[in-house]
């Protein structure tokens, strides 16, 4: 298949995407107000899903492993600050928090990235699957396993807006804005961080070429110790999100498994597709488990998600903005 | 000193080819298996067919399934437990729609509705691969926990979602003490596993093992990836499909779609890496490893004399799991099995290492 009919072919999912998102409305189905407040939940929770992958494209781009356990430190981050703030104040939990984040991340690169170079990509890959059960157990034999509540003083109370345009207003849930705003100022952050910083430019050429940045005298395993680290926070950024809205329990581990689907549409490699990824994935899943779930059942949104990005790799396999991958014998 | 070709010559092809060319492997697989047919029945209690045994020989069979597709195929697969779910699901719609059907025929059959799912879901191999595949085959996974809970004609309208197998027969003989079980699920995994072996190192095996090595390369030499890889997900849903029936109707007897969902192909997948990828006998080596793990986990703190609630000694148990997959992937990435075949070059020097 060539360039232009892959084109093609992509436009033409988006064309399908857009009318599967507006036909509820355009068939008559939802009034409008509804609507909206469905599409605008559908891109809050987009936005959350990002979150995860963002942290996953990181290490990825950097490393070349496919980091499964990032779910797993979602969750290990959100248990270890809500159980330390039992005890502590926010901010010195936080610290606390983003202190034991960094030393999982160093962990990690001493014990098993450190051990595994130059094995199969694959290889890697699973080895972050037995991380991810490491630190599922981990958390909860050390933080406990129970639902915990975690405040950080994000307002709680939907508001309605654009009461005078529309007959009864669009309820917004004011946590989800806040979630969204923090998200882009952290995506901001890191794009400051990855352009600016000297780091940050070792980071980016650690991830086109290993061996020549290592050859220009780039430390790789400090790289890789700090790229863990921000994965790890941006991870704590999720897990605190996530948390405050859902209760901090195993369950976001299962939550995060949705960052998955994100990062396979967006392609792996690129954190403007983890981004816009998440946004369709959170929208179409809303739509759909709205719309579509009575006619089928309820419930769709637990794999809708996932078979979105499989027809969708059917026409594009290397994702939305994933590098084109050409073998060679 | 005992263990040692020596002085076993090859005079034909068929002897040249046989699946134990060593006369000592051939007398310790017979053994074996007289043993495990034959005395295994009588002194067996009733707590070792039921809590070891027989999970341990139908996870080796799932294992067997994942292994022909992960280790031998390269596709790496986190759908293992739809297609398990999927085989039990159509042999309980076809024991109770079909009442008259032999048990066997229903076991069979439920393997070729899972293959025909699994040649589905392993289409979109073709175009993508490696963590891309792992993710679509996730889609597999949650589409089919979905299918079962949701879709009460299923479940056959069953209020909870909970099914129950009905009593098991065979040729008029009931299938009820945990011996019979035993032997039932015995049988049923020296047959596949015997095919598996002999499918592995044939002709379409080495097609396999090509398109996991290299798949542009084995495309070059003439190998058809469709066919490679299309065959490799309808061998491997077919093994696990009946491992699936298998669990369901002897194993568990009545069962929820939670039986089947992403942590059982974690855990399969972990029994394959654990075992070693490519290699039978390592299916075997990490299901017994996984089966008898968590049972010694939850001894051993009785044994010490440490009381520990169930839920910690769960916990404890995913940390020791993800210990060891990563400990093995670093010492030993080809798994049980690599040490087994390493001990047996040491006894063939053994005790004269020169």
């Amino acid at each position: 298949m060539n360039a232009a009919t892959s084109r093609n072919l992509t436009i033409a999912f988006f064309v399908l995407l857009a009318f599967g998102g507006a036909s509820p409305m355009v068939l008559g189905s939802a009034r409008f107000p509804q609507w909206l407040e469905v599409v605008l939940g559908g891109l809050m929770s987009g936005v959350l899903y990002s979150l995860v992958a963002i942290g996953l494209v990181l290490i990825f781009k950097a490393s070349g492993v496919f980091n499964f356990a990032q779910g797993a430190m979602v969750l290990f981050a959100a248990l270890s600050l809500v159980r330390l703030m039992e005890k502590l104040p926010f901010i010195v939990a936080l610290a606390f928090t983003i202190a034991i984040m960094v030393a999982v991340a160093w962990l990690i690169e001493y014990l098993v990235l450190r051990r595994l170079v130059n094995q199969d990509p694959i290889v890697l890959f699973m080895a972050t699957l037995g991380i991810a059960y490491f630190l599922d157990g981990l958390g909860q034999t050390v933080w406990g396993s129970d639902i915990y509540t975690l405040h950080v003083g994000m307002p709680k109370e939907p508001k309605i807006l654009l009461e005078g345009t529309f007959e009864g207003g669009i309820l917004v849930s004011m946590e989800d804005v806040y979630a969204a705003v923090i998200a882009a100022t952290l995506v901001g952050l890191l794009a400051l961080f990855f352009q600016k910083t000297g780091t940050g430019r070792a980071l980016r050429a650690v991830a086109d070429d290993h061996q020549a940045a290592q050859s220009i005298g780039i430390p790789l395993n400090r790289i890789w110790v700090i790229v863990w680290s921000v994965a790890g926070l941006v991870a704590l950024v999720a897990g605190v999100i996530w948390g405050s809205k859902l209760g901090v329990q195993f369950s976001l581990q299962l939550v995060a498994l949705k960052a998955l689907p994100v990062v396979i549409l967006g392609g792996f490699t690129s954190i403007p597709g983890a981004i816009i990824g998440g946004l369709i994935i959170g929208l179409g899943e809303k739509i759909s488990e709205v719309y579509l779930g009575p006619m089928l059942g309820g419930g769709i949104e637990n794999w809708f998600a996932y078979v979105l990005a499989l027809v969708f790799l059917l026409f594009r396999p290397e994702g939305l903005f994933g590098e084109r991958h050409i073998d060679r014998v | 000193m005992i263990y040692r070709e020596t002085g076993q010559f090859k005079s034909t092809y068929e002897s040249d080819q046989q699946l134990f060319p060593i006369l000592q492997d051939r007398i310790f697989v017979v053994g074996f298996l007289v043993f495990a047919f034959g005395v295994m029945p009588f002194i067996g209690s009733e707590y070792l067919f039921r809590a070891i045994l027989v999970p341990f020989l139908i996870l080796s069979l799932a294992a067997i399934g994942l292994n022909i597709l992960v280790g031998y195929c390269g596709q790496v697969s986190l759908g293992t437990g739809a297609f398990m779910a999927i085989g039990a699901y159509s042999a309980y719609n076809l024991a109770v729609r079909v009442p008259d059907l032999n048990l066997i025929v229903v076991l069979l059959l439920a393997g070729v509705f899972a293959t025909v799912v699994g040649v589905l879901f392993g289409i979109p191999s073709l175009r993508i691969k490696g963590f891309y595949l792992a993710v679509a085959t996730l889609a597999a996974q949650f589409f089919v926990d979905w299918l079962f809970a949701r879709v009460k004609w299923f479940t056959n309208d069953s209020s909870s979602g909970n099914v129950s197998a009905p009593p098991l027969q065979l040729f008029g003989h009931g299938i009820d003490t945990p011996a019979q079980r035993y032997l039932f699920v015995l049988a049923f995994v020296c047959v596949f596993a015997l095919v598996a072996r002999n499918l592995v190192r044939g002709a379409i095996g080495r097609s396999w093992m090509a398109t996991r090595d290299m798949d542009v390369a084995a495309e070059v030499i003439g190998i058809r990836p469709m066919m490679a890889k299309l065959s490799a997900f309808a061998v491997s849903s077919f093994i696990v499909g009946v491992a699936g029936a298998l669990w369901a109707f002897v194993y568990l007897g009545s069962w929820e779609p939670l039986a089947f969902d992403v942590n059982r192909s974690f855990q399969l997948l972990f029994m394959v890496i654990i075992g070693g990828l490519g290699s039978i006998l390592g299916s075997f080596l990490g299901a017994a490893f996984i089966v008898i793990l968590p049972l010694m986990l939850n001894q051993l703190p009785g044994w010490l004399g440490i009381p520990l609630s169930t839920a910690l000694i769960s916990h404890i148990e995913f940390m020791v799991f993800g210990a060891l997959i990563v400990f093995f992937l670093i010492v030993e990435p080809r798994g049980l099995a690599r040490l087994w075949a390493i001990g047996k070059e040491k006894l063939r020097l053994w005790p004269f290492p020169h």
